[in-house]
């Protein structure tokens, strides 16, 4: 065996011509020794779902280490809305998780009305409560059929997303937009629901059900999907913790928070529904709780359906509701509360707030510091994909590529609330 | 009836709000076991106890508050940076949301520092999740975490050479004249 035949050989072949010419150009030699491999997963990777980088140390297969560059589609949103009066923030929101748009927005008219102590009527909390209820619906059907694409199940994704559809029509009919919503105003709804809407969403709850059920047929005990997805990534409790998990991420790992129950808000307190927790944290937890979910939001739907209690779709709040147009063109009052709102000449009270909201992904937090300008002197987000994506390298190291993505899937990152 | 029952009987009717009360409890045992003096400016906006401390103890209180048996604040909800130009020797501040799950309570810290000398300690060794939101108030407001295990920018591009979020960097060009409105003066 000649010397160069070996690994060892060929360092000690190159080491000894470095030391004869010191200082000159040497080939590089590729280290075989230690066998890594660096890989690229992303910006752009189909089966990331978004501009998520990775750059993976790989040893064959598995992956060693794991580095996540973000920021790629970052639109400084905290500094935006410092120069944004209140309204136009909401359509900021929108872009953040644009998943589950009317969580965000309707969560952020909830602080600004902490801030401003408007209180909201039954009827439109109960609607508020529909409307956030089907986001999260949307926001998991979408997460658990894209683990289904990702584990090579193309089906049940065009059966749900066929649902999730229906869930934009009734957005449609509550607030005229589709995916990035702007719904609701400070201080209640900006119409009331519509019978058409009111139809649309019990044909919706009454043919539902059964497509959720088939979806679940498909996936829950199938045996190609749970080789696929037990004990893949799992996450302990007290590590999820640390690491700011909220949200189903959370709940997978066992820990039964969640934000409606604990610090209701929008009459959460009045439905009654279940929080499910998983107990190994693994993306087949993480899928079982968002399936779970759904169900629940189902409940607390049927329940505010039923309940829907009479009365005004908004607070009497002159000052930061939008009047409606018919009001506008005959009432001067209205024309002026019109002007000086769109104008951004309201002053909001001098305060701080933080109200968190439970978010598709998690406790989705608003810190608003208002120094009683026309707009927050600084507003934070607490972003539950920003914080929870940071453990993204230690669940996914040690598993395989294929691995990897199912991960990432499971934990369902959003780029848009991830860079904000 | 004796003067103090005339006193007393006022108080008497209140009903105790619940969260006040909390918060008080909260507060009581903040001061025991890190002196009184270590907390200024206590208020409650909106029922959340808020304090203001020093950077040289916060690593200490949110260290202890995480192993207190009583309080667990297990939860570091959410940190961020804040500029107050204004505020001579104390332009630059740190807000820190804590939550504790057991109890549900929530609590903010609050801390100021000058914008000259923007050191304050990591949070890094008690909560993994402190990592990436101090590199994201460094990324924003240049305030550095002495022992962060990796300090770099996070969300805007690594060779940029200021520290966007603070209040000097308005948000649009100031020379720009075709945006201004003769009637709102903006």
């Amino acid at each position: 065996m000649a010397v160069n035949d070996t690994l060892e050989g060929t360092h000690k072949i190159h080491e000894e011509a470095a030391a004869q010419r010191p200082g000159q150009l040497m080939p590089i030699l590729n280290d075989f020794s230690q066998e890594l491999t660096t890989l690229n997963l992303g910006p752009t990777h189909p089966a990331t779902h978004g501009i998520f980088q990775n750059i993976l140390q790989m040893d064959g297969e598995r992956i060693v280490s794991g580095v996540p560059t973000i920021g790629y589609i970052h639109r400084a949103f905290e500094k935006l809305a410092e120069r944004k009066p209140f309204y136009q923030i909401t359509t900021l929101t929108d872009r953040m998780n644009y998943c589950s748009s009317p969580i965000n927005n309707l969560g952020w008219h909830m602080t600004v009305e902490k801030l401003l102590g408007v209180t909201v009527p039954k009827r439109a909390q109960y609607i508020r409560v529909i409307m956030m209820e089907l986001a999260r619906i949307a926001d998991h059907l979408i997460c658990n059929s894209i683990l289904g694409v990702d584990t090579g199940a193309f089906t049940g994704f065009l059966y749900v997303f066929q649902e999730r559809e229906k869930i934009y029509e009734i957005y449609e009919e509550v607030c005229g937009a589709r995916l990035t919503t702007n719904m609701g105003r400070v201080g209640g709804m900006e119409r009331d629901l519509s019978p058409a809407a009111l139809d649309k969403l019990r044909a919706w709850l009454k043919s539902f059900p059964a497509v959720m059920k088939e979806f679940e047929n498909m996936f829950n005990r199938n045996r190609i999907f749970m080789d696929r997805v037990v004990n893949v990534g799992p996450i302990s409790a007290e590590k999820a913790l640390s690491y700011g998990f909220t949200g189903p991420n959370l709940r997978a790992a066992g820990v039964d928070y969640d934000v409606r129950a604990m610090n209701p808000y929008s009459s959460y307190e009045d439905f009654e529904f279940d929080i499910p927790v998983g107990t190994n944290g693994d993306t087949y937890d993480r899928f079982i709780v968002r399936n779970e979910e759904i169900w629940q939001s189902l409940r607390i739907i049927n329940q505010a359906v039923d309940k829907l209690p009479e009365g005004p779709y908004h607070a009497d709040a002159p000052h930061y509701y939008l009047p409606t147009k018919p009001e506008v063109y005959k009432n001067m009052e209205a024309l002026i509360y019109h002007f000086k709102i769109v104008m951004g000449e309201i002053d909001a009270p001098v305060g701080e707030v933080y109200h968190a909201v439970e978010g598709g992904n998690g406790e989705l937090g608003f810190y608003l510091i208002s120094d009683g300008g026309r707009t927050p002197y600084r507003l934070h987000f607490r972003r539950p994909c920003f914080i929870y994506y940071q453990a993204y390298p230690e669940m996914a190291v040690g598993t395989t590529l294929s691995d990897a993505i199912v991960i990432l899937s499971s934990m369902n990152v959003i780029a848009g609330e991830l860079d904000a | 009836m004796t003067p103090q029952d005339a006193a007393a009987a006022p108080e008497a009717p209140v009903a105790e709000d619940p969260i006040k009360a909390q918060n008080a409890q909260v507060l009581a045992l903040l001061m025991r076991l890190f002196g009184e003096a270590t907390f200024t400016d206590v208020h409650e906006p909106y029922g959340l106890l808020t304090a203001t401390t020093t950077r040289e103890k916060i690593h200490e209180i949110i260290a202890g508050l995480q192993q207190d048996q009583e309080l667990k604040f297990h939860f570091l909800t959410t940190m961020c940076g804040i500029n107050y130009p204004e505020n001579e020797g104390k332009e630059l501040g740190m807000i820190y949301h804590l939550h504790s799950m057991t109890k549900n309570i929530r609590l903010r810290l609050k801390i100021f520092f000058p914008i000259a000398d923007a050191v304050v300690p990591t949070l890094t060794d008690l909560y993994n999740t402190a990592n990436w939101m101090e590199r994201e108030a460094y990324d924003f407001f240049g305030i550095v975490f002495t022992g962060h295990p990796n300090l770099i920018r996070i969300l805007n591009v690594e060779d940029m050479d200021y520290f966007p979020m603070r209040r000097e960097y308005p948000v649009e060009d100031g020379t720009r004249e075709d945006k201004t409105d003769l009637f709102f003066g903006r």
